[in-house]
């Protein structure tokens, strides 16, 4: 299709713009939108590739929870911002070395697999990445059911198959590091502080005249002399 | 471009044109047939209440959301001077725009021409997953950028509450997924032609639906749509008691307009997906001649409508939650609940033999 290229270049410019404006934006609430935005523009270079599920996952997963937190955090915050920027100089450097490594893997990763970037349309990139990734997915010692030749694998069953079977070490692995992650906050966090009234829903439930009510007789003309939990 | 390949452009001209047309049509119908649930809903509400409910424009006062429209539409935005003018008027579109969009992948028939649908996206659940979380960024920006004390609160409320019933809504979707075997949206329909009741030696019915299958799913999902979409008695963000109106406080005109459309958009595709994924879609209650003879289209909007009634009447019947309960009934009943019913569901599947 011809539009590919089309909406390619449409999206690297707007998620490479939205990057950038991403550390010049002034506004940390505004830089939170335009990450969202290049997420967004990640998802939709994703598509064109054929990874319409990896797309999907990053849009729920980065746009629909992580960024939601992060722009939460920067609303909440009174951020000065003036003070984080004041740091820019110091920790270009850092940076820009981080940024040059990740570049340079992707360099060698990419004459690695031979795919011919330079002089190339978009969907010779694109074919040429579906094949260098596709031999590895039949075979290889599948056991959860090896596809059947000729049998058209969907992007999410082809990742299935290899993510439960080749990988399911990791995949669980990755899992615990989560569960942990998370058993963690919710320790760092949890705390029942004195003097703060909860509900205990067990406790309401459990309620009954016996124990909640006191039937006093009151002789006429008498006081009610409180007692117990009642007293001043 | 020294040689243009003119057969591939017009091709390509064409499927865009084609497709253009396709999503012009699902969204003024879709438009048309909001205006109209958002009467019921005050009908119905009005019934339940005992009064009559808008009756004064049109006959039965039918034509009462169009007049809204055009109250709104001519009205004059007014924009605080301490908002954020630009994310003040992009909340409103984005809420809107989000829930438009999750109409592209839902299915309304299959028959004769194919697939009654804009894009037969294999991943279309994840896709509907993924642009109803979007729907929670509109009621954020829109409440920060009011710069205000009661919608800050409102957006606040709303973040944490979406985000909460979403991963009910992702662990029920599993369980369906897991019976069909297929993230495409036809696909769930047409496994629901076989089930419960088919294999009880019935003809294809009602009872093959997930609906009786995973009964307890149906009933967090139907919940947790109220609590996606903000309806009572779960509309904590606009809580007009304590919160004025929430997020909303600062809106006027058109972009309140948006943010209602938004609203009930979203409410509808609930309905639907409540429709696909539990009700059968278009498949006719009882497969025999004069149910099955009517066409598929009219069965999914009959069942989408009865869904929304469904809807009406919890707004109308039942009082607003705690925030607090609200919370613990997301976190302490539902996801444990959906988690073990979907290892219940795959257990039942790969032992039972049923999987896909």
């Amino acid at each position: 299709m011809s539009l590919m290229p089309l909406f390619f270049y449409l999206f690297s410019v707007l998620a490479l713009a939205s990057a950038v404006l991403v550390i010049v934006a002034k506004n940390p609430v505004h830089s939170v939108m335009f990450l969202i935005f290049a997420f967004f523009n990640a998802a939709g270079l994703f598509i064109l590739l054929g990874a319409e599920f990896l797309a999907m996952v990053l849009v729920i997963v980065y746009v629909g929870a992580v960024a939601v937190l992060f722009l939460f955090v920067v609303m909440m915050l009174d951020v000065d911002f003036a003070e984080l920027k004041s740091g820019f100089v110091k920790n270009a450097p850092v940076g820009l070395l981080v940024g040059g490594i990740v570049l340079a893997e992707l360099a060698l990763l990419f004459l690695a697999q031979d795919l011919g970037v330079s002089g190339q349309s978009v969907e010779a990139v694109a074919d040429g990445i579906a094949a260098a990734t596709a031999p590895v997915l039949p075979g290889e010692g599948l056991t959860g059911g090896a596809p059947v030749a000729g049998e058209v694998l969907t992007n999410t069953e082809a990742l299935g198959r290899i993510l439960y079977t080749k990988y399911a070490f990791f995949f669980e692995v990755a899992g615990l590091v989560l569960l942990v992650a998370m058993i963690g906050a919710i320790v760092l966090t949890l705390r029942h502080k004195d003097g703060v009234r909860r509900q205990s829903i067990a406790e309401q439930v459990a309620r009954d005249p016996k124990t909640s009510l006191e039937v006093i007789k009151v002789a006429p003309g008498g006081a009610v002399i409180p007692t117990g939990d009642d007293a001043p | 471009m020294s040689n243009i390949d003119w057969q591939q452009v017009w091709t390509s001209a064409l499927w865009t044109a084609q497709m253009i047309g396709w999503s012009l049509l699902v969204l003024v119908t879709l438009l048309v047939i909001i205006a109209f649930l958002l009467l019921m809903d005050r009908k119905v509400w009005a019934a339940v209440q005992m009064r009559r409910g808008p009756n004064v424009v049109g006959p039965f006062g039918l034509f009462q959301s169009f007049a809204d429209l055009l109250k709104f539409a001519f009205k004059e935005p007014i924009i605080p001077s301490g908002a954020d003018k630009a994310i003040f008027l992009l909340a409103p579109v984005a809420t809107a725009l989000c829930a438009l969009a999750a109409w592209a992948v839902i299915p309304v028939n299959e028959g004769w021409w194919g697939r009654w649908v804009v894009s037969d996206l294999n991943v279309g659940l994840l896709y509907i997953l993924a642009i109803s979380s979007l729907g929670v960024y509109g009621v954020i920006m829109g409440g920060w950028a009011s710069n205000s004390k009661y919608p800050f609160m409102g957006s606040l409320r709303s973040a944490a509450q979406m985000v909460s019933y979403e991963v009910s809504i992702g662990l029920v979707i599993i369980c369906v997924v897991l019976c069909v075997g297929s993230l495409n949206m036809t696909d769930i329909v047409n496994a629901q032609k076989t089930g419960i009741g088919t294999s009880l030696g019935l003809t294809n019915s009602a009872l093959d639906w997930y609906w009786l299958a995973l009964l307890p799913m149906f009933v967090v999902f139907f919940i947790s749509a109220l609590a996606e979409t903000n309806r009572p008695p779960f509309d904590l963000p606009e809580a007009e008691s304590e919160l004025v109106a929430g997020y909303m406080v600062e809106y006027s005109s058109t972009p309140y307009l948006l943010f209602m459309l938004g609203e009930y958009v979203a409410i509808t595709t609930m309905c639907a997906l409540t429709t696909i994924l539990f009700l059968g879609g278009w498949l006719p209650p009882v497969d025999i001649w004069p149910l099955n003879a009517l066409p598929g289209l009219l069965w999914f909007l009959l069942k989408v409508i009865a869904v929304f009634f469904m809807f009406s009447m919890v707004k109308a019947m039942v009082p607003r939650y705690r925030y607090d309960q609200l919370m613990r009934l997301g976190w302490k009943v539902f996801l444990p609940l959906s988690l073990f019913m979907v290892v219940v569901v795959a257990a039942v599947l790969q032992f039972g033999g049923l999987a896909p």
